[in-house]
């Protein structure tokens, strides 16, 4: 009896995997194609999820759209176009430069830059320092009369 | 300048504060909407009760109307459904819905159940209008002035403060314009 539960468990697994896998079979490259551009689109729905991993209601639909659009011969480009007319650049992954993105975009190299110079006016100023660190002759005698003590104490 | 030393970071990291306090009082699942001073799409929809009729934006043009995307399948429309059903019983301007993504039976059996406040609801049973219209989480409401421009979107559920604070006076400034 158990034996049987199993294998109908089995097959209905199967089942189920085989429905989930229909629309790849009609065209895979289509479908490639889809994926790949819904991986740099973001789900509204669930937002840290892609578009293509996302199982929202919405995702769904929106990948059909997307479908839809390519075979309709649109470009990457323009779909994109189509989805932020409505969402905005929010379902962007990459988002497109333009003055209000530009902190995003440069704000790393500006840091980055301002470290390095901060760094290098700060290795400046510590060379200064060391090289105007100069002993006196008087110093120097005191220090050679310092170590010969401390070799002649060394010496049995 | 040996003073700087010390302000200086105190003042970077007041300004890192500032910006987190700021994000932390924002809601990251409001997603602002491009459409707000755009023509409202386009659409051509039937009637939710007279699925022969068909309705288009133009039908609706020279008066400012809200838009309230709902269906009988979300759970936040019913929060909301008893402040449109008392806000309709006052006409001030006319709430026509969207019924997305769902079944005609279904919302038809919902609005006798929980009133009406709708001055006609069409139907979008794919949800290919709201895509247009940027919905992503029903309920969705939209303010469209006279010359069919989207005024205002609100997403979640219409609470009597946004009511009070921004529908109201946004359709009585539209409406005296």
């Amino acid at each position: 009896m158990r034996w049987l539960a199993c294998v109908a468990l089995i097959l209905l697994a199967a089942a189920a995997q085989a429905r989930d896998a229909a629309p790849l079979a009609d065209d895979p490259v289509l479908e490639q194609r889809v994926m790949r551009l819904a991986s740099e689109l973001r789900c509204l729905v669930c937002q840290n999820e892609t578009l293509a991993d996302s199982r929202a209601d919405l995702a769904i639909d929106l990948r059909n759209q997307v479908r839809e659009q390519m075979r309709a011969g649109k470009t990457d480009e323009e779909i994109k176009a189509w989805l932020t007319q409505r969402y905005g650049d929010f379902v962007l992954y990459r988002p497109p430069v333009k003055s209000s993105t530009w902190l995003l975009w440069f704000g790393p190299f500006v840091l980055l830059i301002a470290g390095a110079a901060a760094l290098l006016i700060y290795l400046k100023r510590r060379r200064a320092r060391t090289d105007t660190a100069q002993f006196t002759p008087e110093q120097h005698r005191q220090a050679q009369a310092l170590l010969a003590e401390d070799l002649r104490d060394e010496t049995p | 300048m040996k003073s700087l030393r010390f302000i200086l970071p105190l003042v970077l990291f007041a300004v890192l504060v500032g910006f987190l306090w700021h994000g932390l009082s924002l809601n990251p699942r409001e997603v602002p909407s491009p459409l707000i001073g755009k023509p409202a799409p386009g659409f051509e929809l039937t009637r939710l009760d007279q699925p022969a009729k068909a309705i288009s934006e133009k039908d609706l043009r020279g008066q400012v109307w809200l838009l309230n995307v709902w269906a009988s399948w979300c759970v936040s429309c019913m929060e909301e459904h008893p402040v449109l059903v008392q806000f309709a019983s006052q006409n001030v301007v006319p709430i026509y819905g969207l019924n997305y993504k769902d079944k005609r039976a279904d919302a038809l059996a919902w609005l006798a159940k929980h009133g009406d406040p709708y001055t006609m609801s069409l139907s979008d049973p794919e949800g290919r209008v709201g895509i247009d219209y940027g919905v992503y989480g029903v309920p969705e409401t939209y303010v469209i002035d006279k010359a069919g421009v989207i005024r205002y979107k609100r997403i979640g559920p219409v609470t009597q403060e946004v009511l009070a604070e921004k529908i109201l006076p946004l359709v009585q400034e539209l409406k005296g314009s």
